[in-house]
């Protein structure tokens, strides 16, 4: 073969490769099982149907071994009082842990505020707990990846590699995350991984004697929750920033933050 | 249900007073250890780039603080890491951010940009010293009674020189280059240094006051004007005790004497100090005039856009923080030096209170974007109080509180001490 045709034959068989080639794309089973698994927690909270009695936060503290009388917890239920003149108070005493027990709103240091029961234009109780979002920003910032996303959507904390930075509970929006007393790492709600996983309901759900919180799976058209979340009206919380949460709320209005 | 009192103060909680309605789990997490990290590391950055102006664009009038910034510099470099390390709620796994860095994350890379400028201005520091280092073995060596410090520095040199002890007009033109080209390197490293501190902070997009692509540029300026203060003092400082110690025949283990430099006149060390201090306290006041322009511009901007977070933001800053961030940050610590050092007739004391001041006003700046970040609940309609913890009670409470930060605050004299007793800062130049 002469040289010139030698080398018109290589290009002419690298362009033939290429061409082929880049038909085929490198397969990661696993990112294929990612990009659509079987299995998309998604959290259902019907705040018409809450009455703030707390024992979603006991039982979830009792579950999940939160000291129950230490200022933190994985989930917890604010009380919105939106009186006449358009003034909104908040409070969410000990997370709710006791439930609401006093008509007085909790201000922290500015003390105990009283609504009159004439000034009250609405009142409602909002759970909350981790979005696990799609785009977590807490999973972004960890340094160590000791914070990350399980393919079905929940983000976990792997306790044994947190250095306990913070960065975490920074990053998230939604005041989700803190300490954790006992351990000294970034601790907050996982929907009860240990429990969802085997068929069960997380202990918030199963506490709830209302049935104000639900958990299913987004991929399953039978599922209840998914089908609520996809036929019904329904509102997640600070969408502005970006994370796409995954708890959808029923019965949401602008005073909830 | 019996648990003990120490699991019932979560973290956070000894020092976040809240007030109206704050999500339960939210704290003051980041105190007074996240406050000193950027302000160390600025330091560490402006004390590079101020040695920089001398090596790399030739400016002759900083030649004596150049040298003395740079060694300083050095030592504070490993202070840099303390107080990351303070504050984290598992110090022993530090290390795993080097074993598996998270790229997405802000402070991942932190490990390895400090680590690369740590080799840049370790590697600096012996071009600049390679002949002194060198000379210093020929002296000991010629030296008949050794004492045990002698002994001691003698082999330090040895391990330092690593073998290299060509003295030749080629060997020290060589070092000169080296010298140069670690010098100009070194500038955008420190600046990505800082400005990735900066970042570290300006990309939480949780935090209103905290995200803004500014935030990277004003914490490199700030860091520069910090870090060129604090040369300019600490030099002053050092001149004062050399001419002290000079007057009385005194060393204090300052190494002019070890080094055999002895020719010291308290005459000649004043003069050259007031040289110095002046031209430093120059540069110092365009960099300052850069820095408060930007943060300026940043609040000015926020009220303009006036977006969601504006209304609580407008609380923390005109109302709550009023005092710490427009009396005591801008007043005291921006407008009261930067007229002290226009006023003619600079003299070294003045240029000294003005520096005091600027580092007062970079620590304060640090302060309102750490802790002020943090005084506003995510709810925007609550605040949380910071107050640092004075009398340690526990371990937390020592290092995330004021015996913390002293111990962060005198980590670089004490380093520097030591260091300039094998690279003297205050060598007279002849080469370089
Ligand atoms: S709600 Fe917060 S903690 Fe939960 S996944 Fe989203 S960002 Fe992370
Ligand atoms: S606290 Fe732990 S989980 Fe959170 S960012 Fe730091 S290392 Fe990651």
């Amino acid at each position: 073969m002469k040289r010139r045709d030698f080398l018109k034959n290589s290009l002419v068989f690298i362009s033939g490769a290429g061409v082929s080639m880049s038909a085929l794309e490198w397969l990661d089973p696993k990112a294929v099982l990612a990009s659509r698994p079987e299995v998309r927690w998604a959290f259902l909270v019907d705040t018409h149907k809450c009455v703030g009695c707390g024992f979603c936060v006991k039982a979830c503290k009792i579950e999940n071994d939160i000291p129950l009388q230490a200022n933190v917890t994985r989930t917890w239920v604010e009380r919105y009082v939106i009186k006449k003149d358009g003034d909104v108070v908040m409070d969410s005493p000990k997370g709710a842990l006791n439930g609401f027990t006093s008509n007085k709103i909790d201000q922290n240091k500015s003390g105990m505020l009283e609504v009159a029961d004439e000034e009250i234009a609405q009142a409602f109780f909002v759970p909350k707990l981790c979005n696990q979002c799609e785009n977590p920003p807490c999973v972004q910032v960890c340094p160590v990846g000791a914070t990350y996303q399980a393919a079905d959507g929940v983000v976990l904390v792997d306790r044994k590699w947190c250095i306990g930075c913070g960065y975490c509970i920074m990053g998230c929006p939604y005041g989700v995350r803190f300490f954790h007393p006992k351990e000294k790492v970034a601790e907050k709600c996982n929907f009860c991984y240990h429990r969802i996983t085997q068929g069960k309901k997380t202990a918030c759900v199963q506490a709830c004697p209302f049935s104000a919180r639900k958990i299913g799976n987004l991929r399953d058209p039978k599922d209840p929750v998914a089908q609520v979340i996809l036929n019904q009206r329904v509102g997640v919380l600070r969408d502005e920033y970006g994370t796409k949460p995954h708890v959808f709320y029923i019965g949401l209005n602008k005073e909830v933050r | 249900m019996v648990e003990s009192l120490a699991q019932m103060v979560v973290h956070g909680e000894a020092w976040t007073v809240k007030d109206l309605f704050v999500l339960p789990n939210e704290y003051v997490y980041w105190s007074i250890q996240i406050v000193l990290y950027p302000y160390m590391t600025g330091l560490v950055a402006g004390a590079f780039v101020l040695s920089s102006l001398y090596h790399v664009f030739g400016v002759e009038k900083l030649k004596e603080i150049a040298r003395f910034a740079l060694v300083f510099s050095f030592a504070l470099l490993p202070v840099a890491m303390m107080p990351l390390m303070l504050h984290l709620q598992q110090p022993q796994r530090g290390i795993n951010v080097m074993m598996t860095p998270h790229f997405t994350s802000a402070i991942s890379a932190f490990g390895i940009v400090f680590m690369t400028y740590a080799c840049i201005v370790g590697a600096e520091i012996w071009f600049v010293y390679r002949q002194f280092i060198v000379e210093s073995i020929q002296r000991l060596e010629n030296k008949a009674d050794r004492g045990s410090i002698d002994s001691l520095l003698l082999l330090i040199y040895k391990l330092i020189s690593l073998g290299a002890r060509d003295l030749s007009e080629e060997a020290l033109h060589a070092d000169h280059k080296a010298v140069k080209f670690l010098a100009g390197l070194g500038i955008p490293v420190a600046c990505f240094l800082h400005g990735y501190a900066g970042f570290i902070f300006g990309s939480v997009k949780a935090n209103a006051l905290w995200m803004t692509p500014l935030m990277p540029v004003i914490f490199i300026c700030s860091a520069v004007v910090s870090g060129i203060a604090l040369c300019i003092i600490s030099y002053a400082v050092f001149m004062e005790i050399r001419k002290w110690a000079a007057k009385r025949n005194k060393n204090f283990l300052l190494p002019d004497r070890l080094v055999g430099t002895t020719d010291l006149s308290a005459d000649h060390l004043r003069s050259v100090q007031t040289h110095e201090v002046k031209m430093t306290s120059k540069y110092l006041l365009i960099f300052m005039t850069l820095a408060i322009t930007l943060e300026l511009l940043d609040i000015i901007f926020r009220g303009y856009t006036a977006v969601k977070s504006w209304d609580i933001l407008r609380d923390v800053i005109y109302e709550h923080d009023f005092t710490k961030i427009f009396i005591m940050q801008y007043g005291i610590g921006n407008v009261l030096p930067f007229l002290l050092l226009l006023i003619p007739g600079l003299t070294t004391r003045r240029a000294c209170v003005a520096c005091v001041l600027v580092l007062f006003g970079v620590f304060m700046m640090r302060w309102n974007v750490v802790i002020g970040g943090q005084a506003f609940s995510l709810s925007f309609a609550g605040f949380m109080h910071y107050h640092l913890p004075i009398i340690p009670h526990d371990m937390e409470t020592f290092k995330e509180g004021l015996g913390g930060s002293l111990l962060v605050l005198s980590a670089p004299f004490i380093i520097f001490y030591f260091i300039n007793m094998i690279f003297p800062a205050f060598l007279e130049d002849k080469s370089h």
